[in-house]
Formats: C-alpha cells, sequence, structure tokens
C-alpha cells in the first residue's frame, strides 16, 4: 500500500490569495454580523427564521463532509483495506467541513455566548431533535480531530504510528455519529410540518437524508479526488475511483425508490408536476439525481475521469438542491415572507467554503495526507 | 470490487442493524391531553369591534415599545406580529366590507397571539428548554437565560408566533407569554382586562370550552349575556348573538390549544392555518424516542462498529 506524503510546494500560489481575499471580505461582514446583529448583514426574518448559513453552511456542508464517514464504513465495515489511501484526504475534507459548520452555528445562532447551554443538564431538552444534531455534530467534530491526530503525529515524528485500540474506538464512534445525525438533520424538518412542501415533508425524512448523505460521501471523494489530481498536477486514481464508483448507482437506486415509494404512499407525487417553484425544483432535484444514475450504471463510464468526475458533480448538485429544497425552497411560512440571502449573508458563506479551502491546500502541503504514488511537481 | 463472502455477509449485517437505527417509526404517539388547570382565553371575532384596546393593553401590561410601519394608514399599524408586539387585531375584507362577520362583501376581526398549544411545537423544539410549558397552568414561557438564539421554535411553529430580535446584537426571542408575570398577583391578561366588549375572555381552558359550545348552540339574532374580561368576572354584556362557524379553534388543531377562537366566517379566511389533528412534535418526538430508546441502539451498533473496525485491522496485520 501506498504511504501518504505531504505534496510540499509553496503556499501562496494564485488560487491560494483569491480565497484569502473571499475570507477577508466575510471577515468585514462577520464583523458587522457581531456589532449590529444578524438583521444588519442577513435578509433572513420572522417567515425564513433560517436562511443560507443553516442550509448551506451547515446541512449541506455536513452532507459535503461525509466523505469520511462513507470511506470508514466501506474501508473498516466492507473491509475494504484496498480503498485505505483515499481514507486520510477525506478524513481532512470531513475534519473541515464540519468544524466550519460547527463554526457557522455559531455565527447563526443570536445568543451565541450562550451555546455552552447544549451541554448543560439542567437545560438540555431530550424531545429536541436539535440537540440530538448539536451534541453528535460537537462530538463528531471532536473525533474527526482524533482520527486525524496519527498524521500529526507522522509529520512530527517521522515515524508511521500504529493504531491502537482507543483509535479504533473513536473510528467506531465516527461511524455511528454521522449515522445519527446525518439522519436527524432530516428529522428536524418534521417540525416545520405544515409549513414544509409534501414533497419533502415525510415521516421517512431521516431515512431519506442519511442514504443521500451516504451517497454524498463517496460522491465528494470522487470530486476531491479529481480536483487534487487536477490542483496538484498529480496522476489520476481512476482506476480506485472506477471501483469506488459502483457503490454510488446502488445507493441511488435506494435513494430513488425510497423517495418515490413514499411519496407514492402518501399519494403527494402529483405536485411535482403542478408547474410551480417547488414542483420544478423538486424535479430538477431528481434529475440531478437519475443522470448520475444512467451514467455511473455503465462499467466504461465508470473507468473514464471525465464522466466520473461530469456524475460526481450533477450528484453534489442534486444532494445540494434537496436540502436546500427541504430547508428553504419547499419551505413556505405563508403569505407576505420572502426570503432571498443577502450579499454580507452571502459573503459568510463563501467565507466559509474559502477557508475551508486555504485550510485543505496548507494541509496537504504540509502534513501526510494523499497518497505519494507519482511525484508531485513542484 | 473483491470481497470475501464471509466479510460481505458481515458488512451487510451491520449496515442492517444501522439502516434499522436510521429507519423512521410510524408508531402512534400518545396524545397528549389538556392540562386540567390549563388557562387561556376565548377570542369571539364576532364580538369584537376592532378597537385594538387589548393591543394597548398588551404594551403596556409587558412594557413593550410602540411600533409603527410607513405607508400605512394609523389603524392597520402595526401590521403583524413582531419582536415589538405580542398581540395583533388584524382585519378581513371582501368586496364591499360592509357586513360585519360576513364572508362575501362583509369583514371580520382577528386576534393573533400564542395560542399556547397542548403539544408546542417550540417547546419540542428547543434544545436548551428555553421554551416551557408550564406543568400546572400550561402557560408556554420563554427563558432568555437558557436560549442560544438558534431560532428552531420559529420553525416549528405553526402560528408563526415567536419573534426574533434581527437588528439586536444581543436578541431575544420574544412572544406572547399570557401575562404569566401578572398570573401570580391574581391579574388577569393584559388583553382580556382591556377588552370592553368581551371578545377576549381569560379563564380555565376547560370553562373556555363550556363556554364556546354554549355559543355556537345560541340562536343569531336573539340577544344573550356574555362574560367581559374573565369568564368568572361576574361583569356580563348583552349582545345580540351572530352566526358562527361551526368550528371551535384549537380544539383540536395541532392536538389542540389552551387559547380557543369562535368566528363567523371561516379561519381559513382570517389567516389561520388549517391544521391536522396530530402534532407534529408528537411525530417528530415518536420518531426520536423510537430510534434513542435508553440509548440502546446506538450503543448497540457502537459495539459492532468496533468489532468490524478492529477485525479490519487485524487483517492487515
Amino acid at each position: 500500500m501506498s504511504e501518504a506524503k505531504p505534496v510540499g510546494g509553496k503556499v501562496f500560489t494564485g488560487p491560494f490569495l483569491f480565497f484569502l481575499v473571499i475570507t477577508l471580505i466575510g471577515i468585514y461582514f462577520l464583523a458587522k454580523r457581531f456589532m449590529f446583529g444578524i438583521g444588519s448583514v442577513s435578509n433572513m426574518n420572522d417567515g425564513f427564521a433560517w436562511g443560507i448559513w443553516i442550509t448551506y453552511d451547515v446541512v449541506v456542508g455536513t452532507a459535503f463532509a461525509c466523505g469520511g464517514y462513507s470511506m470508514a464504513l466501506l474501508v473498516y465495515v466492507f473491509n475494504n483495506g484496498e480503498y485505505h489511501p483515499l481514507v486520510r484526504p477525506a478524513l481532512l475534507a470531513s475534519m473541515f467541513g464540519y468544524t466550519l459548520a460547527g463554526v457557522s452555528v455559531f455565527i447563526d445562532i443570536g445568543r451565541y455566548w450562550h451555546i455552552y447551554n447544549v451541554f448543560l443538564p439542567w437545560y438540555t431538552n431530550f424531545n429536541s431533535v436539535l440537540l440530538e444534531v448539536a451534541l453528535c455534530i460537537a462530538a463528531y467534530i471532536a473525533v474527526l480531530w482524533i482520527e486525524f491526530s496519527p498524521t500529526f503525529l507522522e509529520a512530527a515524528t517521522g515515524t508511521k504510528s500504529k493504531v491502537n485500540k482507543l483509535l479504533i474506538f473513536f473510528i467506531a464512534l465516527g461511524i455511528l455519529l454521522p449515522t445519527m445525525h446525518q439522519s436527524s438533520l432530516g428529522s428536524v424538518m418534521i417540525l416545520a410540518g405544515n409549513k414544509l412542501s409534501p414533497l419533502w415533508w415525510t415521516p421517512a425524512l431521516p431515512l431519506i437524508f442519511l442514504i443521500s448523505a451516504v451517497t454524498m460521501g463517496y460522491t465528494v471523494v470522487i470530486f476531491e479526488s479529481t480536483l487534487s489530481a487536477l490542483g496538484f498536477k498529480r496522476p489520476f486514481e481512476t482506476d480506485m475511483l472506477a471501483k469506488l464508483s459502483l457503490v454510488i448507482p446502488i445507493l441511488l437506486v435506494i435513494f430513488l425508490v425510497v423517495r418515490f415509494g413514499d411519496l407514492l404512499i402518501r399519494g403527494q407525487l402529483g405536485l411535482a408536476f403542478s408547474g410551480n417553484l417547488q414542483g420544478n425544483m423538486f424535479l430538477l432535484e431528481n434529475i440531478l439525481h437519475i443522470v448520475p444514475l444512467v451514467i455511473l450504471a455503465s462499467a466504461t463510464n465508470r473507468k473514464n475521469a471525465k464522466m466520473l468526475f461530469l456524475s460526481a458533480c450533477c450528484l453534489m448538485l442534486g444532494g445540494l438542491l434537496f436540502r436546500f429544497n427541504t430547508y428553504l425552497i419547499g419551505f413556505n411560512p405563508g403569505e407576505g415572507w420572502n426570503y432571498f440571502p443577502a450579499i454580507g449573508e452571502q459573503f459568510i458563506t463563501y467565507t466559509i467554503i474559502s477557508a475551508e479551502i486555504l485550510l485543505y491546500m496548507i494541509f496537504v502541503k504540509k502534513l501526510p495526507v494523499l497518497p505519494s504514488h507519482g511525484q508531485a511537481k513542484v | 470490487m473483491k470481497i470475501k463472502r464471509r466479510d460481505f455477509l458481515k458488512g451487510a449485517a451491520g449496515c442492517g442493524v444501522l439502516a434499522a437505527v436510521g429507519q423512521p417509526a410510524y408508531a402512534e404517539a400518545k396524545k397528549k391531553e389538556r392540562l386540567p388547570g390549563a388557562l387561556g382565553f376565548l377570542y369571539d371575532s364576532t364580538l369584537c369591534i376592532g378597537c385594538q384596546a387589548c393591543m394597548v393593553g398588551c404594551k403596556k401590561a409587558n412594557e413593550m415599545p410602540v411600533e409603527s410601519t410607513d405607508l400605512l394608514p394609523i389603524w392597520e399599524n402595526p401590521r403583524d406580529l413582531s419582536a415589538k408586539t405580542l398581540n395583533v387585531i388584524k382585519k378581513f375584507e371582501s368586496g364591499t366590507g360592509t357586513n360585519k362577520d360576513q364572508e362575501t362583501d362583509g369583514f371580520a376581526f382577528i386576534k393573533r397571539q400564542c395560542m399556547h398549544c397542548v403539544d408546542p411545537g417550540c417547546v419540542s423544539a428547543c434544545p436548551v428548554s428555553a421554551m416551557r410549558k408550564n406543568p400546572d397552568t400550561g402557560v408556554v414561557t420563554y427563558n432568555k437565560d437558557a436560549c442560544i438564539g438558534c431560532r428552531y421554535c420559529q420553525i416549528a411553529c405553526p402560528f408563526n408566533i415567536p419573534k426574533f430580535q434581527w437588528d439586536a446584537a444581543f436578541p431575544q426571542i420574544v412572544k406572547c407569554q399570557l401575562c404569566s408575570h401578572l398570573l401570580p398577583k391574581g391579574e388577569i391578561p393584559g388583553c382580556c382586562s382591556s377588552c370592553p366588549t368581551g371578545a377576549t375572555v381569560f379563564g380555565p381552558t376547560t370553562e373556555l370550552m363550556a363556554e364556546a359550545k354554549r355559543r355556537q348552540q345560541m340562536e343569531p339574532g336573539k340577544y344573550y349575556d356574555f362574560p367581559v374580561s374573565s369568564i368568572d368576572s361576574g361583569k356580563n354584556f348583552s349582545q345580540q348573538a351572530a352566526r358562527y362557524v361551526p368550528e371551535i379553534y384549537g380544539e383540536n388543531e395541532v392536538g389542540g390549544t389552551q387559547v380557543l377562537m369562535l368566528a363567523g366566517v371561516p379561519f381559513s379566511k382570517l389567516g389561520l392555518p388549517e391544521l391536522p389533528e396530530k402534532s407534529y412534535a408528537s411525530t417528530a418526538e415518536t420518531i426520536q424516542h423510537t430510534i434513542y430508546k435508553g440509548m440502546i441502539a446506538p450503543i448497540v451498533v457502537l459495539a459492532g462498529l468496533f468489532y468490524f473496525v478492529n477485525r479490519s485491522q487485524k487483517d492487515k496485520d
């Protein structure tokens, strides 16, 4: 098995500076938010109490950060050691994705100085789905940093550390926790009840969110691996990705069967063809799931780096839209309420994304994350 | 993919357990009943003259600031509930708008504030118990010392009642708490004590329900006595009974509410949502508690995962 090695090279490259500038603009809006309140930078309102910070930064962000979870499931539960080289980069992306989702929550909640109340037993409400999400995500962020810690050790000592029993416990926990909170992110919107379109409101939301999250995990691994190959001028890992990508059409079939089966049982499928924004967005969401299914069903396409990347992009958009639909587009608090993210609000989200990319770039260059086969060009 | 059959079966079994954990349960939740000491008020749209004295009474009782919305006639200020307004009277109008409590060519008033649900979505939603249902009176209260400002209560409220101070650096959630600061002093909520016509009367929900049912039996046009301020105040106001729609809003909506409403036009026209009898809170909690009962399933899964991860490491050595 190939060892992981730092990519090396300059940190301050063109793309790095680009993302740095965006991060700095976002920091201005962040200062405004903390000085003058959320309303000073955001279009969120009493009808749309959650905007893109929750929908993108937390709900989509953590789904895109499921690479570590999905790969751990494959490597450790299904015992496919051959994929081990993909685990570390996936874990790194998960670590940043989740950590920054945690930061986003801190920005989004109005009374952030009370955030520790979720840990105080006399305040915790075990009927609250959001409490479960909060505790699970907090725990998982810690687990991800622990799981990633051997990488820091290797970088510091120059020797490969042995996996001990304690780390195995954390790896197991690292599979359990996302299973819990990724499904609960679906349960969260059950309470929206009459305000959420029946195209998305269903008691099956937790199951659908879980299947989608696992699928997103494999998709993101393909996406990131391709981008890393292009960005750092490394060879494509197409062989391994081709094998891995077989999982995706299988998961997509399960996803679509549950999704449409549920709509048929509840008799709400007709809404999809009503021609309104919600109906059209539902159709688009599912097209973005069906197209990659068709592409990846073919073994030839799975061996083609371009087709793999195209399917991954499609599916990430599909997963993103499914979550935007459930949290924002399918949500209608009643007449008179409108929401479109304000510029400042958008920039804070861009900052979160940029910060994640910046950190990823620094880490893979300085730490042994990516597999070392093929020489990295400086 | 090269997977040994034995490993595949074990892996598949593990995933089956995981899927079972994620599987929602459709089991019926035990329906929450009204508390015997539940307090609320009855709002009768047909008795309301739209004077908005209740809005003034509410502002005074809760020391809330005045609020004006630009470009609107004085009467329509403020237009809706907000972080400064806990109680609002709104008007429905159709056609010529001349006949009170008529659906066509008529008008009607509606009062909006917290309904104090029997099984409140906000209480179920709140991760830190900032929203609480008083175990005796059933009044839904807010505690700013617990609140983290996540605004899930706003998402979870079918009536869009909790409001957030968007323009404050240190914001709070704001909602009607049935003047629970006045109740221990023997006083009644500001909106009820200030209502001159008896359109809003305070009392135990069981008595309010009986009163609402009495009114629905009344013969339209005949004179009856209607209590003023609170159901047991002894003060009455003689008034011709209106033609009521055959529904008590709040009797069954999302498992029932402690505030009850009567009207002469359909409630959907008055901007109140049509809601199922089962609370969304009970649906969400049933799923959640089925999955996480005693944390047994997660612990079993964790043990299984530990075994798998351990085995895969041994295979490697």
